[in-house]
């Protein structure tokens, strides 16, 4: 065997999940911030900023789950069974949200606030049981004879808790600085407002989980701290602060596309933090990816179309940006 | 495994693709039906065309966007609700699940928003394109799931290694013995469903002497379509069930109600009517025509098929359910015929458009074409059972070990919430038809739709005819 499809498979799984939280993060963020903003036209123009890509950001999540099928079967059956609850309340938000888009612009006026309401109570759940997700996944999954051995609460915990409000931090402020590219005039002051104390907000919860994390996973500790080790990954937590740093000076000279271009490097930062502490397992604790392959037919099959056609995907997902990049106002709305 | 939460996982995966499948049958047949009303507005510029892409456009949007969510729960419930079949049968549903993402979601994802939202950003060639990508998109996307499907219930191309399966012959797994004729009903019945609700989004108007030549046009694509497609359907469903017949005769069996072969010169009658009884093994209240069963199926007068009673009891599915879904579908098939030919006949007679008595008809049948999916696809997967990969797997070693209480829990918020937000969405989609095609909508864009202005939004429904200068449909509203 030439070539190791496993490794390729969670690449491209990693690369995958990656952009879904880049991508729907923001949109999510857009939901979030609704809390803050309250005038019509402003909640117009942030819902328009992302009409137009919402439903593509989402796809990098099927993607998500069908690569998983598809490349580690049994990584996919383990896991989506061990948080049936949580990521089917996630699903359950992310419909909210995904109705509202349309439905907000179709209703009555006297009830547009509750499609309003749907779009931020969808986006926040969503967010928040991803998080919760996340948190409980680095925790490890109790896994007998291929199958998932635990209980339907085990994915709750004061851990995972905290992962999902860190989670709703992490796209709030990624949604704050994309409407600081995307919009002008009052509504970005806003944003340049909000995007300080989120920041800060983001930092806090890196650091906490920084702690927290090794403390309680005495392997993930051993993976950062010991000695060779410690050397390549210390990177991370320097560049996390520089990042930081940028990220609130940029804030002060009226910002276009710095603010969030730095955000997403915080993000992708904290995702290989991540990746670090539970590389090369699929489903912490013990299981990895060679022992979760699928056959290699079908990892050897699905790969050509995923090389072969993800490139195309980007090109023309890049293209549908183009044509609606620039400031969104109220009078070019989409809707 | 827990018996109630088998049952309750069934009853989820079940309610959850009843709900999802209608979406996507409207948005391919819409999909495709708004490529050609841009084609023909680019060829013609004739803006009725126009227009009408503008109407149902909006009508679009809203039901990708149900399409698009509830499509998003199915992916995930292979795994929450059928572990064992994920983990067994992964390395063949996982690949065909990729694939669609790949070439098909993506696809409508990334063109959805020009097409949408770009019609003044982009050039009409490239607007143009993406209504293309979307509807092709679509098209792909049915193709492979149905693939994945297909080959749930005629398996072909793996082999079993070590309990799992692992694909030898990919294009025989994907051209699966039953997959060209599940494709090719499958695509019908979305063009036929779409082409009904369209015929009686027309009719309404009419009936409502809301008559223009926007309505018209509506009525008179959504015809021909149907008298193209209505009969094909029927004669793709006999092939499809001839081929059924070949590799799950268990459920022709059950459709039939046909319990056992009498003398051989008597051959296999048709019943029409009647009750199947699973634990008495009989029909009561049967209404038998000779011979009939065996022209069907044998094309022969005396040709004989299995019954039900060769196969072990606990390998036969509910013929009770599937008889009568089966004869829910056809009929509804059958009075679609109806349809065409009339609409045909008045149409030649010049008076398609003075019958109302026509128009209530189209009217009645605007929703037959969802309700004959729902009947085909119950057909099709109660027929299955027990199987959930036919001869390989059963459902019952499929599903996930949870408790009843979560798949309980789980499966009550799906219902209360796709009930509120999908009968919201259903609502909204019949007040947009209720507003009906603007005229010229283009020189004077009306608002709070997509790819137009927004600005001082009024709503919709609250106060449709206050404004003359662009209503020119008169509203009665009922
Ligand atoms: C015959 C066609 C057909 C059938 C049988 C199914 N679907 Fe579907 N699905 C579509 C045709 C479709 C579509 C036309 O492509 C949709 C509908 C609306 C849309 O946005 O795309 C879609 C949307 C859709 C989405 C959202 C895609 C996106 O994010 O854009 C997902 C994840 C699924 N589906 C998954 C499934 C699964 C797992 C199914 C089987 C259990 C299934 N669909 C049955
Ligand atoms: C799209 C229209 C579809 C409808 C309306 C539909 C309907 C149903 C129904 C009613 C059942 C329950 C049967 C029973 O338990 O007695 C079922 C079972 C099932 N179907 Fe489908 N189905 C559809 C498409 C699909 C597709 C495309 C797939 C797979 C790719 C699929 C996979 C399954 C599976 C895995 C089951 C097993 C669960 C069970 O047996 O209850 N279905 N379906
Ligand atoms: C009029 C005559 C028709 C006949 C003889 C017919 C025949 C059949 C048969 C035999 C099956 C089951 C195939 C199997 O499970 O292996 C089936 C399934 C199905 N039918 Fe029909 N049908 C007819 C009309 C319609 C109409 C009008 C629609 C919808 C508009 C429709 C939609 C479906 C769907 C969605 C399925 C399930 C998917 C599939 O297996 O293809 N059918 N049909």
């Amino acid at each position: 065997m030439g070539i190791d499809l496993a490794l390729i498979w969670a690449i491209i799984i990693l690369f995958g999940i990656l952009m879904y939280v880049v991508m729907d993060g923001f949109d999510l963020g857009i939901g979030i911030l609704y809390l803050f903003v309250t005038g019509k036209e402003d909640r117009d123009v942030m819902m328009n900023t992302v009409a137009p890509v919402w439903d593509g950001n989402e796809t990098w999540l099927v993607l998500g789950g069908a690569g998983l099928l598809a490349a580690f079967p049994l990584a996919y059956s383990v896991i989506l069974s061990a948080f049936m609850l949580p990521l089917i309340f996630m699903l359950l938000g992310l419909i909210f949200r995904g109705v509202a888009f349309e439905f907000r612009f179709k209703a009555p006026a006297h009830r547009r606030h509750l499609w309003d309401k749907a779009f931020i109570c969808g986006s926040i759940a969503a967010t928040f049981f991803q998080g919760v997700t996340l948190g409980a996944y680095i925790h490890g999954i109790n896994v007998v004879n291929r199958s998932y051995a635990g209980g339907a609460l085990d994915w709750l915990s004061s851990f995972s808790i905290f992962t999902g409000l860190g989670l709703i931090v992490a796209y709030a402020l990624l949604g704050c600085t994309w409407l600081i590219l995307k919009t002008q005039g009052p509504l970005q002051d806003r944003m340049l407002q909000l995007a300080r104390p989120l920041t800060l907000a983001l930092l806090a919860v890196i650091v906490a989980l920084s702690i927290w994390t090794p403390l309680t996973h005495s392997d993930i500790a051993q993976r950062w701290f010991s000695l060779p080790n410690l050397f390549w990954f210390a990177p991370v937590p320097l560049l996390v602060l520089l990042a930081v740093y940028f990220l609130l000076r940029s804030l002060n000279n009226r910002p276009h596309a710095a603010p969030f271009l730095l955000t997403l490097a915080l993000v992708f930062l904290g995702y290989s933090g991540l990746g670090i502490s539970v590389w090369p397992n699929i489903i912490p604790p013990d299981i990895s990816i060679w022992d979760a392959s699928g056959p290699l037919q079908s990892q050897g099959f699905t790969l050509v179309g995923a090389l072969l056609i993800v490139p195309l995907i980007l090109m023309y997902t890049a293209w549908s940006y183009y044509v609606f990049r620039g400031k969104v106002t109220a009078q070019d709305g989409y809707h | 495994m827990d018996v109630d939460a088998l049952l309750l996982a069934r009853i989820q995966f079940g309610f959850t693709i009843s709900f999802h499948i209608l979406f996507p049958a409207i948005t391919i047949g819409l999909a495709s039906y708004l490529a050609v009303l841009e084609a023909c507005w680019l060829k013609t510029q004739n803006t009725v065309y126009r227009d009408l892409y503008q109407f149902w456009i909006r009508i679009f949007a809203v039901n990708f966007g149900m399409g698009v969510v509830s499509g998003l729960v199915m992916a995930y419930q292979f795994g929450t609700n059928w572990s064992y079949f994920s983990d067994f049968a992964g390395g063949v549903t996982g690949p065909l699940l990729a694939y669609e993402v790949l070439t098909a979601f993506f696809l409508e994802a990334g063109f959805l928003g020009v097409m949408l939202f770009g019609w003044s950003r982009v050039g009409p060639g490239l607007h143009f394109l993406s209504t293309i990508m979307v509807a092709l998109g679509t098209l792909i996307s049915a193709t492979w799931i149905l693939a994945s499907n297909s080959w749930m219930h005629t398996p072909a191309g793996y082999e079993i290694i070590n309990g799992r399966v692992v694909p030898v012959d990919w294009l025989a797994v994907i051209f699966n013995p039953s997959f060209p004729y599940r494709l090719a009903h499958m695509g019908v019945a979305a063009f036929l469903a779409t082409a009904l609700m369209v015929g009686a989004s027309a009719s309404w108007h009419l009936l409502r002497n809301n008559d223009n030549q926007a309505i018209r046009k509506m009525l008179s694509m959504a015809m021909w379509m149907i008298l193209v497609v209505a009969p094909l359907q029927a004669v793709i469903g006999d092939f499809h069930g001839l081929n059924t017949l070949k590799h799950q005769p268990a459920k022709i069996a059950a459709i039939e109600g046909h319990w056992e072969n009498g003398p051989s010169e008597e051959g296999v009658p048709l019943t029409l009517f009647g009750w199947p009884d699973m634990e008495q093994e009989k029909n009561h209240f049967a209404v038998e025509v000779p011979h009939l069963g065996s022209l069907i199926l044998t094309h022969s007068w005396t040709g004989q098929f299995a019954g039900l009673k060769e196969f072990a009891k606990n390998d036969r599915p509910n013929a009770l359910v599937v008889f009568w879904t089966f004869r829910i579908m056809v009929g509804l098939g059958i009075l679609m015929i109806a349809l065409a030919l009339w609409a045909f006949a008045a149409r030649m007679r010049g008076r398609l458009y003075q019958s109302r008595a026509l128009w209530r008809y189209s009217l009645y049948m605007g929703s037959s074409g969802l309700v004959a999916i729902l009947a085909g696809w119950f057909t099709t997967e109660i027929g299955r059972q027990p199987w959930i990969v036919y001869n390989v797997m059963r459902t019952a070693d499929a599903v996930t070990p949870h408790g009843a209480l979560e798949v309980g829990i789980t499966l009550a918020l799906f219902v209360v919430v796709y009930f509120v937000l999908f009968g919201a969405g259903t609502l909204y989609i019949l007040a947009l038809i209720r507003k009906g095609p603007v005229l010229n909508a283009m020189e004077a864009p009306p608002e709070g739709g997509p790819g137009e202005h927004n600005t001082p939004s009024r709503p919709m429904s609250a106060a449709p005819d206050a404004d003359e200068s662009r209503a020119q449909v008169s509203m009665n509203r009922g």
